[in-house]
């Protein structure tokens, strides 16, 4: 039982490390544009790095028919676009102050962050 | 780990070529700005240039060019551009084939639920059925353990085929470090799934009374879910139907004069300044001024007003408006996306989807919402598993299971955005845009409205209203030489005059020795007469004799018309009104604001008699004259220092300041400014019901989203804790997984359709 219970607060531990303690690598955004691609709940890569003081593009592509999927939202540019069905959209950020910005669903659960600086 | 992962995102760059690109196809661009046929070769060169273009050959006539080859359509419109010309696609482009499209992929997706759903419930439902009526759902024979081994791989068999979009999911945003709905269902049903089958194949290594199988749950959350997204995907389809309906007036062909000769074209063919006909019945295809011609023009689409506009020579005209009884040769004067139809569907869309701050604290617990429930989940099962009754295996497992399913993140999300998405729509389609949430939910809480004079309340073309004579015998004359004198001056009272003459079919004399005297009026000659024109005080300085008239005058005045004294060789010839009406319905939209409590305010640069007059006749008790254009603002922040949330209310251009100052700032448009930058909200129609039309309608999608996050959050709150079984030490209550699936799956189709309740709301009749 002792053993039980350790293994749960061990896996508690691990939830809590896994979802909000652990930082991922980032995608730097250059000149090569990078395509985010919007599948199975996530987008992919999901942390990219951008300078700031520099509008860039972005392209996403979607192949999640979910229709969480179908809005992507920079809450803090304050955009918010459609995106098609498999056909790659390009959106244009404006120069941005450094900063983490979070891009999401309209639901939140699909989550990427914008690494400016 | 950090170099993993830009591998990850490398190849994530490497597969655009494969995915994102079609095969090689033929793609049509327009090209605009190719005035000569030399451009022909140098754009077709521009195009054949950019990677994986096969052939490019441009139709000079049609100023078209049809590109071959495996490209994005976006990098020719670049390479076009850079070229020095400006080119468009005009496949898939337009707002109403993205539309389209996206209708026909919901479609597809969901006809694939309902499939996946019908495919779950069939095994779900029977073996529901089985355990309620009291059939055996535990393993103690050999035989039972063979028969629930064959149902255990079938249940296997829907996870696949029913949920497989939810383990994917899962185990995809799992291995991104985040966590959503899929994560939760797959770990509820998975676990379910998990236990069982260790029952089956260990049954030894599960106590005796805990050997209990729970496949029909597995199957029956996975249908049910499937089925609770079908159903929300067609509540979805309905909140944005506003849009569909604006998307909707956007022509597709448009008959244009080339060359003297009248040719239909494709809408994104139509150039600037190009001659466009449209006959009567007809929708006009894009914004432009009428050149011959005049007809009624059905604006109601667009500002929600519902009589016909009449349009004469020099008019403006707006694309998606239907023209209905002559028929009009206009200019374009916007095209594409410059339109402003095209500019309310961008500013509705971007607007439906941003938040109002009301909904930012749903969001931060929706981005924790997901491990915190798989920290309870765990956490239930350890205290069912220390403390709980025999089996404690079994509901151990029952209860994480239950906490898993039942927390739905998606309520939570959704209660925002679905509101805003119908309640923005239902703003556009009276005619009143809101630029984001934030001015939505502010619009909700106003209470104080300052309303501009002229313009807003008024028309702000001032009119000759009256002519009281005196020594003079024709009115015609009076205006005629009023006219005459007046004809080169800038001054709006001026121009008033002027109009009044021409609509009298008046011809004016030349004037000679005009002098404009600041502050009092003017003075000429016009056929060999010395005229003056100008208020009290330059009759005064000029010694002409008006004490008879000054009542006359003054009583002008109280009605908010301003009296002007014409002298004709130092004698006084007659008294002219000038006012600038009241709009129509601005008496009963202030009353409709005061009834709601608003406190109505009214600024003018206008003397006090004038404005008391105005003030009086709409109803309005407080107002401020002489106000110049710079105190506006101050005015705003006076009324803020009175804890009022301030809405001010003018044309969007003279007040800019005050608008940008105030909690919410309104800008009466006049059909085509739409994006007026300094407002939160634009009134398409000038009528000043607009404006609690935009109060209504926000305090109603307010109301909705109050009603959305308090269901979702109760949910939530309530759910979980039952789940886990906090009722059972009590009542010896605990939820059955399969109940739970079914209250998750249709929380969200709860809000989505709690929000489509919006569709409903009507404004109060005017």
């Amino acid at each position: 039982m002792m053993l039980i219970n350790i293994l749960g607060l061990l896996l508690i531990a691990l939830i809590v490390w896994w979802f909000w303690l652990y930082k991922p690598g980032e995608v730097s955004i250059s000149e090569e544009d990078i395509v985010v691609t919007v599948e199975n709940g996530t987008y992919q890569p999901s942390r990219l790095k951008v300078s700031a003081g520099k509008p860039v593009t972005l392209t996403f592509l979607r192949k999640d028919a979910s229709p969480c999927a179908a809005t992507v939202i920079f809450s803090g540019a304050d955009i918010s676009e459609e995106l098609p069905l498999n056909k790659a959209k390009a959106i244009a950020l404006p120069a941005m102050q450094p900063g983490e910005y979070s891009f999401t669903c309209q639901m939140q659960m699909y989550r990427g962050t914008l690494v400016v600086d | 780990m950090e170099n993993n992962f830009n591998k990850d995102g490398d190849r994530g760059s490497d597969k655009k070529p494969e995915n994102a690109k079609n095969d090689v196809v033929t793609q049509e661009l327009i090209i605009e700005g190719a005035s000569c046929a030399s451009c022909v070769a140098k754009i077709e060169d521009a195009l054949k240039r950019v990677v994986g273009v096969d052939n490019a050959e441009m139709n000079f006539a049609q100023r078209t060019a049809s590109v071959t080859g495996n490209v994005f359509p976006e990098l020719l419109v670049k390479a076009v551009e850079s070229a020095g010309y400006n080119a468009k696609t005009s496949k898939n482009e337009s707002d109403e084939d993205v539309l389209e499209e996206k209708e026909q992929a919901d479609l597809i997706y969901y006809r694939r639920l309902m499939r996946e759903m019908t495919i779950a419930l069939s095994l779900g439902v029977p073996l529901m059925v089985y355990s309620v009526i009291g059939g055996e759902m535990t393993v103690t024979t050999s035989t039972e353990r063979m028969a629930w081994l064959i149902v255990g791989l079938m249940t296997l068999g829907v996870m696949v085929f029913s949920g497989k979009h939810f383990f994917v999911g899962a185990w995809r945003s799992l291995l991104n470090h985040s966590a959503n709905m899929d994560t939760l269902i797959a770990l509820g049903t998975g676990t379910a799934w998990f236990y069982s089958m260790v029952v089956v194949f260990f049954p030894s290594a599960v106590p005796d009374m805990a050997r209990h199988v729970y496949f029909e749950a597995t199957a029956m959350i996975i249908g049910l879910i499937d089925l609770g997204l079908a159903l929300e995907l067609k509540a979805r389809g309905k909140t944005s139907e506003a849009i569909k309906r604006l998307i909707g007036l956007q022509v597709k062909t448009a008959r244009v004069i080339r060359d003297g000769e009248e040719i239909d074209i494709r809408i994104e063919q139509v150039l600037l300044n190009d001659q466009v006909r449209v006959r009567p019945g007809e929708k006009i295809p894009v914004d432009g001024v009428v050149l011959e011609g005049h007809t009624a023009v059905d604006e109601s689409m667009l500002t929600g007003e519902p009589m016909p506009v009449e349009k004469v020579k020099d008019d403006e005209v707006v694309g998606g408006t239907i023209n209905k009884s002559g028929s009009v040769i206009f200019k374009a004067t916007r095209i594409g996306k410059d339109t402003a139809l095209a500019q309310i569907i961008t500013m509705v869309k971007r607007a439906q989807n941003s938040k109002p701050p009301i909904g930012r604290l749903a969001d931060v617990i929706a981005g924790y919402f997901v491990p915190v429930v798989m920290i309870i989940a765990v956490t239930s099962a350890l205290v069912w598993l220390n403390f709980g009754p025999a089996p404690a295996l079994a509901y151990a497992i029952v209860s994480a299971t239950t906490v898993l399913i039942i927390a739905c993140p998606c309520a939570l999300g959704l209660a925002t955005p679905m509101s805003v998405m119908v309640g923005v729509g239902k703003a556009a389609e009276a005619g009143v845009l809101i630029r984001n949430g934030e001015a939505l939910q502010t619009c909700s809480k106003i209470t104080a409205m300052i309303l501009d004079k002229t313009g807003t309340i008024t028309l702000g073309s001032p009119k000759v209203t009256k002519i009281h004579l005196a020594n003079a015998t024709d009115e015609d004359d009076v205006l005629q030489m009023a006219a005459s004198l007046e004809a080169g001056s800038e001054h709006p009272l001026a121009l008033s005059i002027v109009e009044s003459a021409k609509e009298h079919n008046l011809k004016l004399d030349s004037v000679e020795k005009f002098n404009a005297i600041t502050g009092h009026g003017v003075e000429g000659m016009v056929a060999s007469k010395h005229l003056l024109f100008g208020n009290e005080k330059l009759m005064r300085e000029q010694q002409v004799e008006i004490a008879n008239y000054i009542g006359t005058a003054q009583a002008m005045a109280e009605q908010a018309q301003t009296p002007m004294y014409l002298a004709v060789d130092g004698h006084l010839a007659a008294l002219i009104a000038v006012a600038d009406p009241i709009k129509d319905d601005s008496i009963s939209a202030i009353k409709r604001l005061q009834r709601n409590n608003i406190r109505v305010v009214m600024l003018t640069g206008d003397n006090r008699a004038t404005a008391k007059a105005v003030a009086d006749k709409v109803g309005i008790k407080e107002f401020f004259a002489e106000v110049l254009p710079e105190d506006k603002a101050k005015k705003v922040a006076e009324l803020q220092m009175q804890n009022e949330i301030v809405g001010m209310t003018g044309d969007g251009i003279n007040d800019a300041p005050a608008l940008a100052l105030a909690n919410v700032g309104f800008a009466i448009g006049t059909g085509t400014d739409v994006a007026i930058e300094s407002a939160d909200i634009t009134l398409m129609r000038g009528s000043l019901h607009g404006l609690a039309d935009a109060i209504a309608v926000s305090k109603a999608t307010l109301r909705n989203i109050k009603q959305n996050l308090f269901g979702a959050f109760v949910y939530n709150v309530a759910g979980v804790p039952f789940a886990a079984g906090v009722l059972y030490p009590f009542f010896g209550l605990l939820l059955s997984p399969v109940i739970a699936g079914a209250a998750m799956a249709f929380s969200s189709l709860t809000v989505v359709t709690n929000a489509n309740r919006l569709r409903l709301f009507k404004a109060e009749e005017h």
